[in-house]
């Protein structure tokens, strides 16, 4: 997304959680994600952004981070960002710094590092609304001459204040080029350096920029190195001298540059900031409360209770709004197209059956969003990480896992790029292969069609919703152990520090939340329209032919005294049964007769492997192909109940048996079914090694506690 | 001087060492934990584990285990440079 224009391209860059992406928003009219935890941008994206003046600039929107010693993997690119390493990218032209106006020193500290590259920066001091509501004051003039005379500006960037004083400052840093203040490094750091960037252009080759030898100093981590290719021999001998040297001069090399860059900035924030009298901040009064010794767990407790609970109860009533909706579309389109079968089949069974059936479960995604969207805006996620995080360190995990593991719930694809910010690969690849296992969205529709269709008749509403939560517990039970073996056995990882931020509570900012809630429901509705809509026309066209007259000629002779609706029924029967569908799923049943499993369960399940939500529109279709109009989701259920086995050894009787169905949820709750899981596994862990292995454990996992389920329950009943 | 670990919550004091080869202290320091820096010992978690920390206007967690390296004056006379609360 280049421009054409200028062709300049300006970075933000900042610690996390300071608005960057709301910047972002306000100054290209785009809507990246925004949230109240740090590190909810993970990845690098761009937009076109006007000066005000009719130049346009791209800009790039980055992960936050508090040093360009980088840690993690969302870190690393933005390092990669601002020495132009990603392939076919350049270095930004423009650095905007943005700050957190409420803690000037602690930022401050990463824009003195970046000013080391000697770009051009603007200082952005945003959140000023909460500042001046503390009472601070800040003499942006003062900072701006002590800073070199790099443009300061003071914004609000969610409020959309201070946005055209970006806007001229990004276009007057770009004029003017004015470097900002760089600290001054004691003689003999300055001279270790100097050895540094000699040594490495000398053995590379390559212009090494005193940036560059900073980062080779002072880091423990060899990102630099390696990008400039400095090998660990050619290195090791120059690096440790010059180490030495820096400690001669008293300054520890590890603990040298925070040390000297503090120094700069005490002095260069003398007399910035005044403080008035303000409201002092209401967030340790409420971590009084949230994160108290015995009320805190209860909290915690109740609000995911009421987080999952609401996600199952609430939705019940526009679910069923939805559901009649559905259904009355369809004795509105089937009934013109009586003389045409085939295409009211094609309407009516597969086309509004199988995407309706899908949609219902709109509501529930757009709660399970809304939720997640207000705890993480409110700020509390970070605390529920903090008080999770024994019981994850325990399975070898941190309290950073809580936040990919709770969004898990919803979606795995979103939940996976959150492990960015998990410091150690190893920790972060046992997280990774554990989300697919939090009971996703997509598993919703499933256990919601079983419960109403069996365990709500049968056992009565108490039992259907014992039922539910169950199942989204499934998970967990084997994500912990799964968890504990992958990181104590096989990755052996190492205790691993959890230092998290926790940021100022605030009133969740319904825009940012709802349009949350909206983008991931209308990935839903799309997915509805393209893979959904696809495999449910396949499935329907699979199963609605071969369509040989001479079936129906064959069933009619064979029952002539038969009435008619009877009589249309087996006609119905047998042709879904000789269609191709029926035939495949047949040859392929055996392999799911432990579970309990008909071929038209097998068939859904097969079917639901690139996405496991098909199964719903996959039953709604092979139970009532033909039927036209009158299948309506009442109907779906009733001829699901009346299944029954037609030959072998369990003729007679009904195929959702309670063992049966509690198989298939066990084996929905346990089987990677997803192809976008398994592809962006594949993405986060570099390579198919671990998105293979997740699918072949998960699976078979899946097939084999599916099978005790039925064996055990099947038993006892 | 005391380990941080053993600070009681609500109890201030001066950080006086870390070990700069440690990881966690580089991230600490990044976030402005130096030497001479007031910090206050919020509370522990639930669990007893992770401690809350409060420096430079800022709260991070810190696990009981990182806590045990950094050591505090607690004699020194601290909450007269009490950092401001976020
Ligand atoms: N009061 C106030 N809140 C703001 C302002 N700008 C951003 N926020 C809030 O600060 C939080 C963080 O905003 P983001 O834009 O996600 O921050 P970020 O810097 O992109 O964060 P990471 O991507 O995690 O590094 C959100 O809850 C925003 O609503 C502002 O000017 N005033
Ligand atoms: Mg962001």
């Amino acid at each position: 997304m280049s421009t054409p224009e200028a062709g300049l391209l300006v970075a933000l860059v900042g610690n996390p959680n300071t608005g960057k992406s709301t910047l972002f928003n306000a100054l290209t009219g785009l809507r990246q994600r925004v949230g109240n935890y740090p590190g909810v941008t993970v990845a690098r994206k761009s937009g076109t952004c006007d000066l005000g003046d009719g130049q346009k600039v791209e800009l790039v929107d980055l992960p936050g981070l508090y040093s360009l010693a980088a840690a993690s993997p969302d870190e690393q690119v933005v390092i990669d960002a601002l020495s132009g390493n990603i392939a076919g990218d350049r270095r930004p032209d423009a650095v905007v710094l943005v700050v957190d106006s409420t803690n000037l020193l602690r930022n401050l500290f990463l824009a003195s590092q970046v000013a080391e590259l000697g770009r051009p920066v603007v200082i952005v001091l945003n959140q000023a609304d909460v500042a001046k509501e503390q009472g601070l004051r800040i003499d942006i003039d003062l900072l701006s001459r002590r800073l070199g005379g790099v443009p300061v500006v003071l914004s609000s960037a969610w409020k959309g204040e201070g946005i055209l004083d970006v806007r001229r400052a990004i276009a007057s840093a770009v004029a003017k080029q004015t470097p900002m203040k760089r600290v001054v490094w004691p003689t003999n750091i300055a001279a270790a350096l100097t050895d540094v960037a000699t040594a490495a252009a000398t053995d590379t080759g390559k212009q090494v920029s005193e940036a560059d030898a900073q980062r080779l100093l002072f880091d423990t981590n060899p990102s630099t190195a390696d990008r400039l290719g400095w090998t660990v021999t050619q290195r090791d001998k120059t690096l440790r001298s010059a180490r030495d040297r820096v400690r001669n001069s008293g300054y520890n090399p590890m603990a040298a540059e925070p040390l000297v860059h503090y120094a700069h900035l005490r002095t260069v924030l003398e007399g910035v900031v005044t403080e008035g009298a303000g409201k002092a901040g209401r967030s340790a009064a409420v971590d009084r409360l949230l994160l108290h010794r015995f009320l805190g767990p209860v909290l915690f407790l109740g609000i995911m209770l009421g987080f999952f609970g609401s996600v199952f109860w609430l939705a019940k009533f526009p679910m069923a709004w939805i559901q009649s909706g559905v259904d009355w579309t369809k004795t509105v389109v089937a009934p013109p197209l009586d003389a045409y079968p085939m295409l009211q089949s094609l309407l009516a069974d597969g086309i509004i059956g199988g995407v309706g059936a899908f949609l219902v479960f709109l509501p529930q995604i757009l709660i399970l969003f809304l939720f997640i969207g207000i705890l993480e805006d409110s700020g509390y996620m970070a605390r529920a990480a903090f008080i999770m995080d024994r019981l994850f360190s325990w399975c070898g995990l941190n309290g950073k896992s809580f936040v990919p593991l709770l969004s898990g719930f919803a979606c795995a694809i979103p939940s996976l790029l959150s492990t960015r910010t998990i410091e150690d690969p190893k920790a972060r690849l046992a997280t990774a292969f554990v989300v697919p296992f939090m009971s996703c969205s997509a598993r919703f529709p499933v256990y919601a069609l079983m419960c109403a269709a069996f365990i709500g008749p049968l056992y009565g509403p108490g039992w259907e919703s014992v039922v539910m939560v169950g199942m989204h517990c499934v998970g967990l039970l084997f994500a912990v152990p799964t968890a504990f073996v992958l990181t104590r056995l096989v990755l052996k990882v190492k205790p691993q520090p959890f230092v998290l931020e926790l940021p100022r509570y605030q009133m969740p900012k319904p825009r940012d939340v709802l349009w949350r809630m909206w983008q991931n429901a209308a990935e839903f509705v799309s997915k509805a329209g393209t893979v959904i809509f696809a495999i449910t026309i396949i499935v329907w066209a699979l199963s609605y032919f071969p369509r040989d007259a001479s079936v129906a000629e064959r069933i009619k002779a064979a029952n002539p005294a038969a009435a008619e609706e009877v009589v249309k029924a087996k006609v119905q029967a047998a042709y879904v049964e000789q269609s191709y569908m029926g035939r495949f799923g047949k040859a392929v049943q055996p392999i799911f007769d432990p579970l309990g499993f008909d071929w038209k369960i097998t068939v859904g399940v097969l079917a639901s492997f690139p996405a496991r939500e098909v199964i719903v529109s996959t039953l709604g279709v092979t139970y009532s192909v033909g039927e036209g109009a009158k299948a309506d989701s009442q109907h779906l259920r009733q001829a699901m109940q009346n299944a029954k086995w037609s030959e072998g050894p369990r003729a007679g009787t009904p195929i959702f048996s309670l063992a049966a169905v509690l198989a298939l949820m066990v084996f929905f709750a346990l089987c990677s079914q997803c192809g976008p899981t398994i592809a962006t596994l594949a993405q986060e862990t570099g390579g198919w090694k671990w998105a293979a292995g997740s699918f072949v454990y998960m699976t078979a996992l899946a097939w084999i506690v599916a099978t005790l389920v039925y064996q055990v329950v099947i038993r006892l009943s | 001087m005391t380990p941080l670990s053993q600070l009681l919550p609500g109890q201030f004091g001066k950080l006086a060492s870390l070990n700069p080869e440690r990881g966690v202290d580089q991230r600490l320091m990044a976030l402005g934990l130096l030497p001479g820096m007031v910090l206050k010992l919020i509370r522990k978690a639930p669990l007893g584990d992770p401690l809350a920390i409060e420096f430079a206007g800022q709260v991070v967690s810190l696990r009981l285990a990182e806590a045990e390296n950094l050591i505090v004056d607690v004699s020194a006379d601290c909450p007269i440079q009490r950092p401001r609360q976020p």
